[in-house]
C-alpha cells in the first residue's frame, strides 16, 4: 500500500514503481478509501483485485466468448456428426455427413466457384488498391477528398441496394450492354449466363477494393523519404525503387492484406444471394460455400450437413492463415525503420 | 518519422535533388489529377447511375446511360415508399431500432473489454487476448447453425433479439481490438493522477478513459451502424414476419413482390437504404478512415 505516497509528483512515484520492477500502476476499486477505513482487516492483495476488477470488466465479452462464440462451435462440431433437422433431437450418424461432402457434386461445384472467386478476386483487389494507393501517395493536394471518394464502394458494396443495382448493370438491358452498344460491341445477358455471372461478382468486389488501399496509403506515408533519395543516388529506375524500397517496406501490410481479404473473400454472401435471388444460378455458377451452406441449414433444415460444412471452412481457412504466418518470415520484411 | 529531418537541415548540405516545381512537374500533377478523376468517375459511374434512375419518369428508366434525368420525378419514391405489401416507413423504423441498440451495445460491452486488456494485469491476460485475436479470423458460418438452434430454444425466433444481445456480450471482437489499440495510446500519467484522486478503476474507466477515447467510440459506433444497416444474413436468418423486416429484406422483397416493370421504385428504396450510410460518411469520414487504416476494419 505503501509505494503510491500522497505527496510523491506523479513522476516520481510511476519512477518507483518502476525502480521496483513494477508496472505504475495497481490498487483497485476505492484502495485509498478502503486502507484508511478498516486497516486491520486482512485484505487481498492490490494484485488480486486487480484481477478481479479486471474479469469483472470483462465479464459481457467472456460471457459472450463462451455461450456464443465457443460453446456453440463445440455444438457445432458435434452436430456435424449427426443428423438434425432442427425438430427432432440429433441422431448420431458418425462421419456419414464428411463421407457425403465427398460425393456431393453440388458441394465439388461451390467449392469450385469460392475458389475460382477468391483467386481471382484477391489478387486484383490488391493491385488495384497498391495502384491506386501509390499514384494518391503522390498527389499531395486533395488527398482527403480522393482518399474518401476511393473508399465509398467499400461502405456500400456488400449492400443489398448495390447488389440489386449490379443485377440491373449486368441484365441483358442493362447499362452495360447500353455502354458496349454505344461503342459498337454485341453484349450478352452478363448475369444469365453461367460463364460470365460468377465474373460480375468478381467485378463486384474488386470494385470495393478501399479499405485494403487505405492501409497501403498509411503504409506508403511512413516510408522514409531518403531510402528513395538513397536509391536514386544509386541509379535505381522507378520499377527498382519500387521492387527494392517500396515492396519490402510494405510486406506487412500485404500480408496484412493478403490475409483480411482472403478471409473475407471465403465469406461472401449478400451479392451472391441477392444477384441468383437466393438460388447460386444460373446453373450453380454463382453457388458460393456460404450460400450452399445456408441451403442446407437454413432452407432444408439439415443442419448436421451444414454443420460439417462449417468445420471445413474452419479447417480449411485455419490451414490458410497457419501457412500464412509460417511462410511469413520468407517474405515479410519487418526493418528497423518500422 | 525521417521525413521531417532532412528538411530541417541547411540546404547546402542536400544539393543533389533540387525540388523546385517545373513546369514538368506541374504539368505531370495536372496529368495524375486528370487520371485519378477519371478513374474515380468510372468507379462512382454505378452509383450516380442509380440515384439518377430513381428521379427518372418510369418509361424511360432502362438503359439509358446519362446520369442526368431528362425529366424529374418523384414518383418513383412515392410509389416504392409503399409498394403492395411493403411498407418502407416500417422497415425504416425497424433498422433504426436494431441499429441504436447494436450501437450502445458495442459501445459499452467493447470498451469495458477493452479497459481490462489494455489497462489490467490478471491472470490469462495473453491467452485471452489471443483468442480476441482468434475469433477476428474465425468464419461466422462455424457458429451461425448453433446459434440459431440456441436462439430457436429461448423463443428468440422472429425477434430482434438474436440480432442486438449478442452485441451487448461484445461478440465483434473487431471493436475491442480497436479500442485496445487506442487505450494503449493514452497516457498512463493520467489513470494515476485519478487514482490519487481517489478513483477506482470503474472510476478511472468512466472519467479518464472513456471522455479520452471518444474518437475510437464514434469510430466502433459508425461502424456498427454501417454493418447493422447493411446486414442480410442476420435479419433473412432470424426476421420472418413482415412486420418486423429491415430495409435490407424489405428491398430484397421487392424482387419477389413486384415484376421487372418496377426499376424505377427499386432505385428509389435503393438510393434511400444507402443514404443514411453515406451521410454518415461523409460527416465522419475522418473518423472511419483512420479506423480502417489502425485496425483493417472493413
Amino acid at each position: 500500500m505503501s509505494s503510491v505516497r500522497g505527496g510523491a509528483p506523479r513522476t516520481g512515484a510511476a519512477a518507483q514503481h518502476r525502480a521496483a520492477g513494477r508496472d505504475p500502476r495497481g490498487g483497485s476499486v476505492g484502495t485509498g478509501a478502503g486502507a484508511q477505513r478498516d486497516p486491520g482487516v486482512p485484505r487481498m492483495s492490490r494484485r488480486a483485485r486487480e484481477a478481479l476488477a479486471a474479469y469483472g470488466f470483462l465479464l459481457p465479452w467472456l460471457v459472450g466468448l463462451v455461450g456464443l462464440t465457443l460453446g456453440p462451435m463445440l455444438y457445432s462440431l458435434y452436430l456435424s456428426f449427426t443428423r438434425y433437422d432442427l425438430l427432432t433431437p440429433p441422431e448420431w450418424s458418425g462421419l456419414d455427413n464428411y463421407r457425403a461432402m465427398l460425393e456431393d457434386p453440388r458441394l465439388a461445384k461451390s467449392v469450385e466457384v469460392t475458389v475460382v472467386y477468391v483467386a481471382v478476386a484477391v489478387p486484383a483487389i490488391l493491385v488495384v488498391s497498391l495502384a491506386v494507393a501509390l499514384v494518391l501517395s503522390r498527389a499531395m493536394r486533395f488527398l482527403p477528398f480522393y482518399r474518401a471518394a476511393f473508399y465509398l464502394p467499400s461502405l456500400v458494396g456488400a449492400s443489398v441496394a448495390v447488389s440489386l443495382l449490379w443485377r440491373h448493370l449486368f441484365a441483358g438491358d442493362g447499362v452495360v450492354n447500353a455502354l458496349l452498344r454505344a461503342v459498337g460491341v454485341q453484349g450478352r445477358t452478363w448475369i444469365g449466363d453461367p460463364d460470365t455471372a460468377l465474373y460480375t461478382l468478381v467485378l463486384l468486389s474488386v470494385w470495393t477494393f478501399g479499405s485494403p488501399m487505405i492501409i497501403f496509403l498509411a503504409g506508403l506515408k511512413q516510408v522514409p523519404r531518403d531510402l528513395y533519395e538513397a536509391a536514386e543516388v544509386d541509379g535505381a529506375g522507378p520499377v527498382r525503387r519500387f521492387v527494392s524500397v517500396t515492396l519490402p517496406l510494405l510486406s506487412p501490410l500485404i500480408f496484412f492484406n493478403v490475409l483480411l481479404t482472403t478471409v473475407n473473400a471465403f465469406q461472401a454472401f449478400t451479392p451472391a444471394y441477392v444477384v441468383s435471388g437466393g438460388t447460386g444460378g444460373p446453373a450453380d455458377s454463382t453457388l458460393f460455400y456460404t450460400l450452399y451452406l445456408y441451403q442446407r441449414g437454413f432452407t432444408q433444415l439439415d443442419m448436421g450437413y451444414a454443420s460439417a460444412m462449417a468445420w471445413a471452412l474452419l479447417v480449411v481457412l485455419g490451414a490458410f492463415t497457419a501457412a500464412m504466418f509460417a511462410t511469413a518470415r520468407f517474405w515479410v520484411h519487418y526493418g528497423d525503420e518500422r | 518519422m525521417s521525413t521531417q529531418a532532412p528538411a530541417r537541415q541547411p540546404a547546402v548540405l542536400r544539393p543533389v535533388f533540387p525540388r523546385r516545381p517545373s513546369r514538368n512537374a506541374l504539368v505531370r500533377a495536372a496529368a495524375r489529377h486528370a487520371l485519378l478523376l477519371a478513374v474515380l468517375f468510372v468507379i462512382l459511374y454505378p452509383l450516380l447511375w442509380m440515384v439518377g434512375a430513381s428521379f427518372r419518369p418510369e418509361n424511360q428508366a432502362f438503359g439509358t446511360l446519362g446520369l442526368w434525368p431528362s425529366g424529374f420525378t418523384l414518383d418513383n419514391y412515392r410509389e416504392g415508399w409503399s409498394y403492395g405489401t411493403l411498407n418502407f416507413s416500417r422497415y425504416f423504423l425497424n433498422s433504426l431500432v436494431i441499429a441504436v441498440l447494436c450501437i450502445v451495445g458495442n459501445v459499452v460491452s467493447c470498451s469495458l473489454a477493452a479497459y481490462a486488456f489494455a489497462r489490467l494485469e490478471f491472470p490469462f491476460k495473453r491467452a485471452l487476448f489471443a483468442l480476441v485475436l482468434a475469433t477476428l479470423l474465425l468464419p461466422y458460418q462455424v457458429t451461425i447453425v448453433p446459434q440459431y438452434v440456441l436462439f430457436n430454444e429461448l423463443a428468440w425466433i422472429n425477434t430482434i433479439m438474436p440480432l442486438t444481445v449478442p452485441k451487448f456480450l461484445a461478440t465483434d471482437a473487431f471493436f475491442v481490438f480497436l479500442m485496445v489499440q487506442f487505450i494503449r495510446t493514452l497516457p498512463r500519467e493520467l489513470d494515476e493522477a485519478a487514482r490519487l484522486d481517489g478513483c477506482g478503476h470503474l472510476g478511472i474507466f468512466r472519467r479518464v478513459i472513456l471522455p479520452l477515447s471518444l474518437p475510437a467510440i464514434g469510430t466502433t459506433a459508425m461502424f456498427t451502424f454501417i454493418r447493422t444497416w447493411d446486414d442480410f444474413l442476420g435479419p433473412l436468418l432470424y426476421l420472418n414476419d413482415p412486420e418486423r423486416w429491415t430495409v435490407t429484406l424489405g428491398l430484397n422483397g421487392f424482387l419477389d413482390n413486384t415484376g421487372v416493370s418496377s426499376f424505377g421504385p427499386l432505385f428509389a428504396m435503393a438510393t434511400v437504404a444507402i443514404a443514411p450510410i453515406v451521410g454518415f460518411f461523409l460527416v465522419s469520414q475522418r473518423l472511419l478512415i483512420e479506423g480502417v487504416a489502425t485496425s483493417g476494419l472493413k
